[in-house]
């Protein structure tokens, strides 16, 4: 596979020149948030509060994992649904999140956020949780203990596979795949 | 009369469980194998190959193929002349369940309220458990992992007599492009046509229950599952929405008879880990 390398948290040149359908390995930080956290954050900053970590810059993985078994760093951890997390999404890109990683749809309300605030969406291959879990190196719990798999998590992740769906500029990889292969098929 | 005690269904059941995230059926592998020789995207190679070697990792080092390990569904065959001896058959299975997925390190995906989202205490718990009484004195339990990605994707239409089968192939059609790459292609697409509200998204959910590559023994069905087959793998989806010619895995359909009114049509799609397992007691 010819894939990009590229860290996190992610130089804002490099973000500016991936492209949608750039396949990519990421190395460095992310962190975890699905369903519940991101409830819990945004209620945060509707309190005027802070949120458990600094955004600024970071990647988001939207990931519920399974239990690690003894002696595992972490169980199987690929991707869950991004678009349920897209009401909470463009406040947190005005806040500085930079990526995001998870599978699915955006909706139109992240998409123009995006291009306002130069961020990228990755989907990892859902449904590969066990090969996913072997580039996670590290885990440690940050933030919302109780909301064990749901909780806040700081990853350290090695050549993570994934691809750029929708870069800075909005091109969102699924509309043009998609058009691409159904012209191949009509001819 | 036959019978079987429940501490046997809960051992079996707890096994079951664990083996459904664990061991991808070979149907699966096979049908991933032949969507690589025909796939053209690079993109959509790259992805099946490596839902191969997620496969492979998952059953050599027994941990789940998906951090969504389910809602755990069961079909079961009760057989009308066999006494189940210790208690409900419903319990038993609950409990096999909460001990394979607890045994398993297999993920707790559910709530017991769905408005205040109350996680629930049983782990994985309460089933989803429909039971058939059958002739006979044997019991057979057909288990499956259903992830909620799919799941969600999934949707049911009161169709109209006039629209006929194209309004039924439309429908279907549909529902797999809006769902996209959010349900997980490659798919597995259960179709269930007539009964009423309830019972075509129970045929939907039955259905999936057939292994891939297996086709209606009703020839016209057997005929639309192929037809729909080459429609979707058409739309350009491809394996996780990112474009190419593997869209889905199978199409199943079943119909019951229906109200003279009626044309109830349920899709319900399966992901690529289509995690069936049966057992036989």
């Amino acid at each position: 596979m010819c894939a990009n390398k590229v860290s996190s948290p992610i130089d804002e040149q490099v973000l500016i020149s991936l492209k949608a359908g750039d396949r990519v390995l990421i190395s460095g930080t992310i962190y975890t948030a699905r369903d519940a956290a991101h409830k819990r954050m945004s209620e945060a900053l509707q309190k005027g509060e802070d949120l458990p970590f600094n955004i600024k810059g970071q990647t988001i993985y939207y990931v519920g994992p399974t239990p690690a078994k003894p002696g595992q760093i972490i169980g199987s951890a690929g991707p869950t649904t991004s678009g349920r997390m897209d009401k909470y999404t463009p406040s947190l890109l005005d806040r500085g999140l930079k990526g995001m990683i998870g599978k699915g749809y955006r909706s139109q309300e992240v998409i123009d956020s995006m291009k306002k605030n130069k961020a990228v969406y990755f989907a990892a291959i859902g449904g590969s949780g066990a090969l996913i879990a072997r580039s996670i190196k590290s885990m440690e719990v940050i933030a919302y203990e109780d909301l064990g798999p749901e909780a806040i998590y700081k990853l350290t992740v090695e050549n993570f596979p994934a691809v750029v769906i929708i870069d800075s500029e909005g091109t969102d990889w699924y509309q043009v795949g998609k058009e691409q292969f159904k012209q191949q098929a009509d001819q | 009369m036959r019978t079987i005690t429940y501490e046997e269904i809960v051992e079996r059941v707890s096994k079951m469980c664990q083996e459904a995230n664990f061991d991808l059926g070979q149907d699966v592998v096979e049908a991933f194998q032949s969507a690589l020789k025909n796939e053209s995207s690079e993109t959509g190679k790259d992805i099946l190959e490596q839902l191969i070697l997620n496969a492979d990792i998952a059953k050599s080092e027994r941990v789940p193929m998906c951090q969504d390990t389910g809602v755990s569904v069961f079909i079961v065959e009760v057989g009308q002349d066999c006494h189940i001896a210790g208690g409900s058959i419903y319990n038993a299975i609950n409990e096999g369940v909460k001990k394979g997925y607890e045994e398993g390190y297999l993920r707790h995906s559910i709530v017991d309220h769905p408005i205040t989202r109350e996680k629930s205490k049983g782990y994985n718990t309460p089933s989803i458990i429909h039971i058939e009484l059958v002739p006979g004195d044997q019991i057979v339990i057909h288990m499956s992992a259903k992830g909620g990605g799919s799941e969600n994707m999934s949707s049911l239409k009161m169709l109209k007599p006039s629209d006929g089968l194209e309004g039924i192939k439309k429908y279907i059609l549909d529902t797999v492009a809006i769902a996209g790459p959010n349900a997980c292609p490659p798919l597995v697409v259960g179709v269930g046509i007539g009964g009423n509200f309830e019972r075509c998204a129970y045929l939907a959910k039955k259905s999936l229950f057939r292994p891939i590559g297996h086709r209606s023994e009703r020839p016209e069905l057997a005929q639309l599952e192929n037809e729909l087959m080459e429609e979707i793998n058409k739309l350009g989806i491809g394996p996780q929405g990112m474009g190419g010619n593997t869209t889905a895995l199978d199409v199943k359909v079943e119909i019951e008879p229906c109200h003279i009114a009626a044309l109830p049509v349920a899709v319900n799609l399966n992901c690529h880990a289509s995690r069936h397992k049966e057992v036989r007691l």
